[in-house]
């Protein structure tokens, strides 16, 4: 089994996620420069070193799912991971009731 | 319920209580009086801008955000063996907004668990207790029904079992019954000298995906280089995913699992390939 993907691919992937992250500026991050270089030197490559090649595809294909996944799992953690208590009005506007109010306050205010 | 826990806390510390768990000191965060481990909990303000590595001494990198070093919540200095690490746990703090998020940094705790080793185990107690794994390990356990699902766990998870035991010259098998198949010393005794030539960073990462795949052959099948990522990750959920496609998919729970499984896989086999690969990169340095 060998779902290896060509590395021209899995270098734009991990390009687009820095950029994901860090915005217009991501060409001025450590990683944006270590990773065009990595490819470069990997780039061309005789049969000597073709298990090198092999190896750093893969490490680039395991940090390209590694920053995919955080950010995917990320946008869903902040869309359904518990933000804390709601208060009564809002607990009850979510089943369609409303609480009852009391124009001359309820009595113990104050 | 965190906001109980520290009103509760707050009542049993008397008169002087937020401050000290809101404080604004970066430091006392990773410094030693702050007990706690779990800092997948809290979130904290990011107090630094600029992230950048340095080389220390020994040839060990070091993080630097501003001018501040980052420690460990040990306390220690918080160092990589090489440079690929240091930069893509420098990544990690420099991907953080406002807020720190440590449950996405998983590199960094991976590093952290390395250099803290809060468990006190050496090198023999980790092989020992990532082995334990192989007596249940998930491709072993078959189920006898439905149908489908027999096929489909003899189809996928088949190749990767044969393909270990050709690699590494044991018997594994698999069984359908609750107490699994029997494992051969000879078997346990082959993986723990393969085992011992990792070093203790490696090892590290190794037990982690083991943890996460709950399971030995997929681990090594990743490490080797025989499986990606998503396809370990796949098989590891072989029984989930038949269950989706017959019942649907939940987003806030099969997914979430999904994406978390993913990353955290993703780092470790990262980690080790890593952190065993400073003599390579050496070798690599001498061809140019």
């Amino acid at each position: 089994m060998s779902g290896l993907l060509p590395p021209l691919r899995v270098f734009r992937g991990i390009l687009k996620e820095l950029r994901a992250a860090k915005g217009s500026t991501y060409k001025k991050t450590l990683a944006y420069n270590y990773v065009i270089d990595q490819f470069r030197k990997n780039e061309v490559t005789g049969e000597r070193q073709c298990r090198a090649r092999q190896e750093a595809l893969h490490a680039s294909q395991a940090y390209l799912c590694l920053l995919t996944s955080t950010r995917q799992h990320l946008v869903l953690h902040n869309l359904y991971h518990g933000k804390g208590e709601r208060t009564p009005d809002q607990a009850a506007s979510m089943v369609g009731l409303r609480m009852p109010s009391q124009p001359g306050g309820k009595g113990w205010e104050n | 319920m965190l906001r109980s826990v520290v009103r509760l806390q707050s009542v049993l510390d008397g008169a002087r209580p937020l401050r000290k768990y809101f404080t604004r000191d970066p430091t006392s965060y990773f410094s030693l009086h702050r007990k706690s481990y779990s800092s997948v909990l809290t979130e904290r303000r990011k107090f630094y801008d600029d992230v950048s590595i340095s080389q220390g001494d020994g040839g060990v990198y070091e993080i630097n955000l501003d001018r501040r070093k980052l420690k460990t919540p040990g306390g220690k200095l918080f160092t990589a063996p090489n440079e690929a690490l240091a930069i893509a746990v420098a990544t990690e703090w420099d991907a953080q907004k406002d807020t720190l998020k440590f449950y996405t940094m998983h590199l960094t705790t991976l590093c952290n668990t390395a250099i803290d080793n809060p468990t006190h185990r050496d090198k023999k107690q980790m092989i020992t207790a990532a082995l334990k794994f192989l007596e249940t390990d998930t491709v072993c356990y078959r189920v006898d029904d439905p149908p489908p699902l027999v096929e489909l766990q003899r189809n996928e998870w088949d190749p990767a079992l044969r393909w270990i035991e050709n690699r590494y010259n044991v018997v594994i098998g698999s069984s359908s019954n609750i107490l699994g198949p029997e494992i051969p010393k000879a078997t346990i005794d082959s993986f723990r000298q393969h085992l011992n030539s990792y070093n203790f960073w490696s090892l590290t990462g190794l037990e982690y995906v083991i943890t996460q795949l709950k399971s030995v052959v997929l681990s090594l099948g990743l490490i080797d280089r025989h499986l990606t990522v998503e396809e370990a990750v796949l098989l590891s959920r072989l029984e989930e995913e038949y269950q989706i496609q017959h019942w649907g998919s939940v987003e806030w729970a099969h997914d979430y699992d999904l994406y978390e499984l993913r990353a955290r896989t993703a780092a470790g086999a990262l980690f080790v390939q890593l952190s065993s690969e400073s003599s390579t990169a050496q070798r690599k340095l001498m061809q140019d």
